[in-house]
């Protein structure tokens, strides 16, 4: 008696227990792929909250950098990443949904739009030391047009001074609304700029995504009862594709927080102890501040402060992912 | 009445005040011809059905009476679509204001992600409605049948509404801004038998106030809904090509009993198509 099991037809040698096993081997090589970034992440974490868990302590938040380590905290980094990114966002958020826009609903399709979309997809993969280098010549040195004796300087008698002090101040009813210092030299602008630059590709990536997910039946529909290709994109594609920008633009902010090289390029001080009069000061980030502390001869500096500011970077950077994430999950359209 | 037999074989009644004149239209896609020199008259207050083949051009027929084509970048009109007597392709007209006035209902129901009040009201708002927008609302959805069962659940998404509610959400929708025409791309070819006989019991109320154009796959559904038929199908000496030409246009009545092409006849009997 023959069972469903046993082979029938002896035209065929099936070896089924031999497939099955190639199966079985196959499943376990790419469950340990996918478990090899896991735990090499768990391992870095562990290390990193062990030897800086104990100074996380209030004067890493309070006090500016020490020579004793025991004083030293990282307030004027933390102020300074913060600043930074707020700059970034000012600059790229509205540039970049802007070019998203655009090349999403309203470029025509020919060279043109085609040579932009290369070219923003090669921009993503710059390596960031050369924005750093781009920054520094654009805003920080501004090509030397506005160095101190310059010929448009003496002509145009344009007030450069470092720093935060000088610069044009304009006045609306008498309250200084506006202030710009010529080049933008060492300051927290300059920085934020080029962080913007940085990570715009990246925005206007991933905002086209969102937006190219709207259906492009809502569109139609939307055309079909008048609506102005503006109010189109007002009313309809812009609130739809929004959680989906919103979470583009975060996870990009993220990468500038923790990025350190354009910053070092741009000559963000690694001593600061003060916090910033304007954003024209000069400035340190957290990444700055960490890779300053592991340069430090003594273990206290080099492990133990090092690992307790990656502690606080690191706080930061999965909170703003995870509010990412929240944000696609909870508000995202589900047709 | 009497009849124009035109030099490519094609038939057509004249109508009296015809809501739409559309003169010598040809639509390309990518250079390549989708239509060719299609004529017709659509009757005031009627409902018109384009039935014929697939591929034949019926919806691109519709699409070029709001110019829903121009949103295509490969789509390019040549002759003329007069809508009261104006031609809708001249260069000083603005297709958001023809739209407006000429609704269009599409094959899959596409409800904005909003709530049902707001996808009613939203044409309206588009258009700067000035009078009462509750009331408004309130007279779409009757209209579209709607009323009873969604007036206490304004607040929800039309997302949630099954697919032939969404369709006449839809029809709301349109009829919010007061078009005078409603073209509907296979209204119901996406819906259920009880919801295609909601949907066309719905369009002969709705002939009353409103010029209807139908675009339909399903003869049986053009025989029941139409007053008016036109015949569309690809033209035969240039098959390779697939250009739809318009065959025959009559009475539904007439076409259907009484074809005056063999084509139409051989159609209409499911000979082919």
């Amino acid at each position: 008696m023959s069972t469903a099991t046993e082979t029938i037809n002896s035209n065929f040698k099936e070896r089924l227990g031999l497939r099955q096993w190639i199966g079985r081997i196959f499943f376990v090589i790419i469950l340990m792929a996918t478990l090899f970034g896991l735990i090499m992440l768990a391992f870095l974490l562990a290390d990193i909250v062990i030897k800086g868990h104990e100074w996380v302590r209030p004067e890493l938040f309070t006090n500016f950098h020490s020579r004793k380590p025991e004083e030293a905290g990282m307030k004027s980094a933390i102020v300074g990443s913060a600043i930074v990114l707020a700059v970034t966002g000012a600059f790229c958020i509205p540039v970049g949904i802007g070019a998203a826009i655009y090349l999403e609903e309203y470029a025509p399709k020919n060279w043109l739009t085609n040579f932009i979309n290369i070219n923003i997809n090669n921009l993503a993969g710059v390596p960031s030391i050369v924005y750093g280098m781009l920054g520094l010549v654009v805003f920080g040195r501004m090509y030397g047009i506005f160095s101190p004796g310059s010929w448009f300087v003496t002509t145009f008698n344009i007030p450069v001074n470092p720093g935060a002090v000088g610069g044009w101040i304009f006045n609306l009813f008498g309250i200084p609304w506006l202030e710009i210092h010529l080049p933008f030299g060492r300051s927290m602008v300059a920085g934020g700029l080029t962080m913007g630059l940085l990570i715009l590709p990246i925005i206007i990536i991933s905002a086209r995504e969102a937006i190219r997910a709207v259906p492009n039946s809502i569109r139609l529909g939307a055309f079909a009862l008048g609506a102005t290709r503006w109010q189109v994109v007002n009313t309809n594609v812009l609130p739809i594709a929004a959680p989906g920008i919103l979470t583009g633009i975060i996870l990009a902010l993220s990468r500038a927080i923790g990025e350190t090289a354009p910053l070092l390029i741009m000559g963000a001080f690694s001593y600061v102890p003060f916090l910033p009069d304007s954003i024209w000061d000069q400035f340190t980030a957290m990444p700055i501040q960490i890779y300053n502390w592991i340069s430090f001869p003594q273990a206290d500096f080099r492990i133990h402060l090092a690992a307790a500011g990656i502690m606080v970077l690191l706080a930061v950077l999965l909170s703003m992912n995870a509010v990412a994430t929240f944000l696609r999950n909870r508000f995202e359209t589900r047709w | 009445m009497t009849m124009q037999v035109q030099a490519h074989q094609q038939a057509a009644i004249p109508i009296e005040d015809p809501v739409f004149s559309i003169r010598d239209l040809i639509v390309y896609y990518n250079n390549r011809m989708a239509i060719d020199k299609i004529s017709l008259d659509i009757p005031r207050n009627k409902i018109t059905a384009f039935i014929g083949p697939s591929g034949c051009g019926k919806s691109t027929l519709l699409r070029s009476m709001n110019r829903m084509n121009d949103l295509n970048p490969e789509a390019r009109t040549e002759g003329q679509v007069l809508f009261n007597g104006k031609n809708i392709y001249e260069e000083n007209t603005n297709p958001v204001m023809i739209r407006r006035n000429v609704g269009m209902v599409f094959q899959k129901p596409n409800p904005l992600p909003k709530s049902i009040y707001n996808n009613v009201a939203f044409g309206a708002r588009l258009n700067h409605y000035q009078g009462d927008l509750d009331e408004l609302v309130m007279r779409s959805l009757k209209q579209a049948a709607l009323w009873d069962e969604v007036k206490d659940k304004l607040n929800k998404s039309g997302l949630e509404l099954s697919g032939g509610q969404q369709q006449r959400l839809c029809i709301a929708r349109a009829l919010a801004t007061e078009p005078e025409v409603l073209l509907m791309d296979e209204p119901a070819s996406a819906l259920d038998p009880i919801a295609t006989m909601h949907i066309e019991n719905l369009m002969e109320q709705l002939k009353e106030q409103y010029t209807i154009v139908i675009v339909t796959h399903n003869m049986s559904q053009a025989s029941r809904v139409s007053d008016y038929t036109a015949f569309l199908s690809l033209e035969k000496e240039r098959i390779d090509e697939r250009i739809g030409v318009l065959v025959e246009f009559n009475t539904t009545v007439g076409l259907f009993t009484n074809p005056l092409m063999e084509e139409t006849a051989d159609y209409v009997a499911g000979k082919f198509g």
